[in-house]
């Protein structure tokens, strides 16, 4: 069967003439951490760097958090940390917006989307297929070490004499555009243009691979509809972000030039201190046009990859096979289509003309459709499973409480009659965290708990698991459950001290709440961190296969080495999800089993037959009735 | 023995998605180039947008550009027929029209300046910059695609290898051919 044993031996006569990207295999430090080529330490290099990231996305938020809640105190110690940013004890306004705006960019770029689809679609996509490394690993190096530069960049602009960007995470243009609106439009403006440039590199570089590798390098029997659900999520999250990053980087071309060049492509008609500025004829709707062309599908970039995990996790620890496999690539290919035609809902008050509103938001409400048929494939996979609470499985049913509770006030937005009144209020920023902030970032750590042992050969620890799940989990629903109220009562967000205004007054007290709700959240990243990093070193060693699942990359062996698999490529007879199959011995069968192997347990689908089982004959197949009765036997039999 | 079975089968199987590859760069080109045109489109819907003559020298640089196609193709094919002489002379011609493709697009851009349209200015003539700007960075990346298969024949290199130099560089050579006339007839209709 699959899990042969590997002799050192075989891993070592495989290096020397195996799959070689680089020629010969003497594998220094350089070549082997750093400018590594292979698809799992670059995964690793991803993950590290996406949960640094992480950190310091939380960080920036509980820095502003502090503000919100305790808008006219003064901390001393924020001077020392923040320096001339937190003089007498106080946050600056200026640097409260750049908080805001580098918090938002980091997470939802170099976390959810580098840091998710880096990570996973790089450990997995070249396992679960049958690959011996990516279409071009050299291109995949380029693509984390363009992540890395930019993420370096984006850090870098703390230090610059006027701040990071201020105009938040989406930069619209005027603010973006004249480097004198406001100290965050200045030199940390252009930092963040630079950075994303290399950013969109960086997503290129690794989507083309990504869609490349699967289409192409897929071992021998691994069809399109025999991939784990995982791959389908990273392919047409590649798929999304081919298509719209190059839209990102025109619209971010065009604001280099208004910046920097003169030219007027956003810019009309501006006064800046009473003094009209010479620029005439541009739209800044235009650049609210280009962004969200690439911003809606962008959520569904960070999604989908979480929703491709736990489709994975939720199957494999329920041990029953994905409820509607083909309904879930279905409604995969039906959010990937219906995202590029929604953007206008986040453009309901630019003064759109209601009839093309009324067409955005049909559009939008019909992306709940494929939504709600993940959610209730989900739900129906879970319906009498036998349920094994790892914590990669809570994290997992975690993103479908969230992907619930923010798909509906989803529905709520898309309609422009309500979203007139609710944008760009906290009503929105709860909406968004929710279902794209709690949701993948729950799917991500899901992912992580599950493919650790595979990533580090080591287990990590399940208590701390389970403390970091419910502390995370509660803690998440009391810092923005509580936002929808305040959103409804109208309160602005990205506003330094809204309690300031009277009628606002009343939402203090819930502003500190939140507040010690998310602290309690980061001390709970704490445990996450620990676990993570100590058991990279110390955890129990892990088995081949702890889970008992039946993909593919649970068939190398624990230990890496260049090219996956000792001997040849496994080839694959049968779809992913065979778990507790009636008649089988076990509850799982590996993709790798063949059917003649597992005759027991065979049914006519198995063999692509359709239509009336008592009509189907094989030499591997018994009808039902004989099958119930070795069933019965089964375990005497072996 | 079994190695060497074994590495021609990866690098059989290698050519394709390398290809495949090629071929979604170009996508997201495409994507880029549309994003532009479809810009132009919504922000001259919106008025305020300062009509003039397109430089009467784009139509040499598309000739010219329709011209390296040719000898890209013949490139191509002298490459297939193992006819290395004409296989270089064919990339240096091609290479050399690129060249003029883009001295020519500088000389339309300073028939634009003579024609007091700046690339400050009203946005219908930034985005006429911009637009045949970002073409001719592809050109230059263009040139650089060529060069590889063209030291290839120099150096000698394993014609397998080399071939798949050539095909990448004339997929993404007729492409950028393809791509200059989609933008000329866009600019010609939307003007
Ligand atoms: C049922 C599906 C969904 C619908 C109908 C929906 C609808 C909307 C609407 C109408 C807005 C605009 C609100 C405003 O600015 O006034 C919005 C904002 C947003 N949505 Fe959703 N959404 C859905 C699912 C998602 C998912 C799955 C994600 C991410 C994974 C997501 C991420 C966001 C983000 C990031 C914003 C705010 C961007 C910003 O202004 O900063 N949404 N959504
Ligand atoms: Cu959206």
């Amino acid at each position: 069967m699959a899990s042969q044993v590997i002799s050192p031996e075989a891993v070592h006569h495989h290096d020397v003439h195996g799959h070689d990207a680089h020629g010969h295999h003497h594998e220094s430090f350089l070549s082997k951490y750093v400018f590594s080529m292979d698809h799992k330490m670059i995964a690793k290099q991803f993950l590290i760097t996406g949960i640094i990231m992480g950190v310091i996305g939380m960080i920036l938020s509980i820095l502003f958090r502090i503000q919100l809640a305790w808008p006219d105190k003064e901390f001393p110690l924020l001077e020392v940390i923040l320096g001339k940013w937190g003089e007498g004890g106080r946050l600056n306004p200026a640097f409260y917006l750049s908080l805001v705006t580098i918090h938002g960019t980091i997470m939802v770029f170099f976390v959810l989307t580098a840091g998710l689809s880096g990570t996973f679609s790089n450990l997995l996509i070249p396992y679960q297929v049958g690959a011996r490394d990516m279409a071009s690993p050299f291109m995949n190096m380029l693509s984390y070490w363009f992540f890395f530069s930019a993420s370096v960049v984006m850090i870098c602009s703390f230090f610059v004499e006027t701040g990071p960007a201020g105009p938040g995470w989406t930069i619209y243009p005027p603010l973006s555009a004249l480097p004198k609106a406001m100290p965050g439009s200045g030199t940390g403006m252009t930092m963040w243009l630079i950075s994303m440039a290399m950013f969109i590199a960086s997503s290129l570089l690794g989507g083309i691979n990504y869609i490349s590798t699967i289409l192409n390098m897929r071992t021998k029997g691994m069809s399109m509809t025999r991939m784990p659900l995982t791959i389908w999520g990273f392919l047409l999250t590649a798929i999304l972000g081919l298509l719209s990053f190059p839209v990102l980087f025109a619209a971010v071309i065009l604001l280099i030039f208004d910046r920097s060049f003169g030219t007027s492509f956003y810019l009309s008609d501006i006064y800046i201190g009473g003094e009209a500025l010479p620029n005439s004829g541009g739209s800044p709707i235009l650049f609210q046009h280009l962004f969200w062309f690439l911003g809606h599908p962008e959520v569904y970039i960070i999604i989908m990859p979480a929703l491709g995990i736990t489709s994975e996790v939720i199957s494999t620890n329920s041990r029953k096979p994905i409820f509607g496999y083909r309904a879930m690539i279905g409604s995969f290919l039906g959010i990937s289509f219906l995202s590029f035609i929604v953007w206008g809902h986040h453009m309901f008050v630019t003064g759109m003309n209601p009839f093309l509103g009324s067409v955005f938001m049909f559009t939008t409400l019909i992306i709940a459709v494929p939504s709600a048929v993940k959610t209730f494939n989900y739900l129906a996979t879970l319906w009498r499973g036998n349920i094994q609470f790892t914590p990669a499985m809570m994290f997992a049913i975690g993103l479908v409480s969230f992907f619930i509770t923010g798909g509906v006030t989803g529905l709520w937005l898309g309609n422009p009659s309500i979203d007139i009144n609710l944008h760009d209020t906290y009503f929105v920023v709860a909406h968004f965290h929710i279902v794209m902030g709690c949701s993948a970032i729950f799917g991500m750590l899901a992912g992580v708990y599950h493919w650790y042992p595979k990533m580090f050969g080591r287990m990590m620890d399940n208590k701390l698991g389970y403390l970091h799940f419910y502390l995370t989990f509660i803690s998440a629903y009391l810092v923005f459950f509580p936002m929808h109220f305040m959103g409804l009562d109208g309160v602005p967000r990205r506003y330094y001290t809204f309690t300031e205004f009277e009628m606002f007054t009343k939402w203090i007290a819930l502003n500190k709440f939140i507040t010690l709700a998310a602290i309690l959240g980061a001390v709970a990243q704490v445990l996450f961190l620990y676990n993570f990093f100590v058991n990279i070193f110390k955890g129990k060693r892990a088995p081949q296969n702890p889970w008992h699942s039946n993909t593919l990359e649970w068939t190398t062996p624990v230990e890496h080495f260049h090219g996956n698999w000792p001997g040849e490529i496994p080839a694959v007879y049968r779809w992913p999800y065979d778990y507790s199959k009636p008649g089988a011995e076990e509850d799982f069968i590996p993709q790798t089993v063949p059917l003649s192997e597992t005759v027991s347990s065979n049914t006519p689908h198995d063999f692509g037959f359709h239509g009336d089982e008592s009509q189907f004959v094989h030499e591997y197949y018994q009808p039902k009735n004989v099958s119930a009765a070795v069933e019965q036997n089964a375990p005497q039999a072996n | 023995m079994q190695d060497i079975v074994m590495n021609t089968e990866e690098t059989k199987l290698n050519i394709r998605p390398i290809k495949f590859v090629m071929w979604l760069f170009i996508v997201a080109s495409i994507m880029l180039f549309a994003a532009f045109t479809s810009s132009y489109i919504v922000r001259r819907a919106e008025g305020n947008w300062v009509e003039f003559e397109l430089p009467s020298l784009f139509m040499l640089s598309t000739v010219l550009i329709i011209a390296s196609s040719a000898t890209m193709h013949w490139a191509y094919l002298s490459g297939k027929k193992l006819n290395f002489a004409s296989q270089k002379m064919a990339l240096w011609l091609t290479i050399v029209l690129g060249i003029a493709f883009l001295i020519c697009q500088l000389l339309s851009w300073k028939q634009l300046v003579a024609e007091r349209v700046y690339f400050v200015g009203n946005p219908s003539g930034s985005f006429l910059y911009v637009i045949s700007g970002l073409h001719g960075a592809h050109i230059i990346a263009g040139i650089a695609v060529l060069l590889a298969p063209l030291i290839g024949v120099y150096r000698n290199i394993a014609q397998v290898k080399n071939m798949l130099r050539l095909e990448l560089a004339s997929i993404f050579w007729h492409f950028l051919d393809i791509l200059w006339i989609y933008l000329y007839v866009f600019l010609l209709l939307n003007h």
